[in-house]
């Protein structure tokens, strides 16, 4: 793994496109800003683990059958969580 | 064409049911080729994998288990699947059917995009605050029995 030390307002390039910024860093928490073409998926790395490991749980045969489910009535009042 | 599913044995399906994942599905990305079906529920829909034959997937309109559900997504995403209009898209989210039916929940931070003109699907991350693992049960016709 390459490790860099960056200040503040100093950034990095990676290839020709793709530009990330230290925004700011507070304690233990760093804003970063990231500058990439449209065409480049930026993600939080722990929600791409979240939904592959959802994905993992969803996945037939892990789920239970459908059959035994009751019927979906969208006109019931649903929670906000 | 017949295909073999997961929950159904072999079954006749359309080509028009055939949607290409080029990126398939987050934690599956070897299967790209899947079947969208009907499942024996109303409002349920089946995914159904053709490299691998065990795998499938039950999805559902997120817009009927959360009415204010919002797409939030990179252009990256729609690029992938050649849209340019979000309206024109189908979306769902991946349920999870725990053995215990009142735990059932689907992915609204992963929904699952099908771009209908050519039959394009891709698994895009939400920008939303949404969870994994939305609960639902109370959206089921007994649940207010139990």
């Amino acid at each position: 793994m390459l490790i860099l030390t960056r200040k503040k307002d100093e950034a990095i390039l990676i290839g020709k496109n793709v530009r990330v910024v230290v925004i700011d860093v507070k304690g233990d928490q760093v804003r970063l800003g990231i500058v990439a073409p449209k065409k480049v998926e930026v993600y939080r790395e722990e929600i791409y683990h979240a939904i592959k490991q959802e994905n993992t749980c969803a996945v037939f045969p892990t789920t239970g059958d459908l059959t035994h489910v009751p019927s979906l009535d969208p006109k019931l009042k649903e929670k906000k969580n | 064409m017949k295909i073999n599913t997961a929950s159904f044995g072999e079954i006749e399906v359309d080509d028009k049911q055939q949607i290409y994942f080029p990126a398939g599905i987050i934690g599956f990305e070897p299967y790209k080729n899947y079947v969208l079906l009907d499942s024996e529920k109303e409002h349920f829909y089946i995914l159904q994998s053709l490299d691998q034959v065990k795998n499938s997937f039950i999805l559902i309109n997120p817009y009927l288990v959360r009415s204010d559900y919002v797409l939030e997504i990179l252009d990256a995403d729609l690029a992938e699947i050649g849209c340019d209009d979000p309206q024109k898209l189908l979306v769902f989210s991946i349920v999870t059917l725990p053995n215990d039916i009142t735990k059932i929940s689907c992915n609204l931070l992963g929904p699952i995009l099908i771009n209908k003109k050519n039959l394009l699907g891709r698994q895009s991350i939400s920008l939303g605050n949404w969870q994994t693992k939305h609960f639902f049960f109370e959206k089921m016709a007994q649940s207010n029995k139990v």
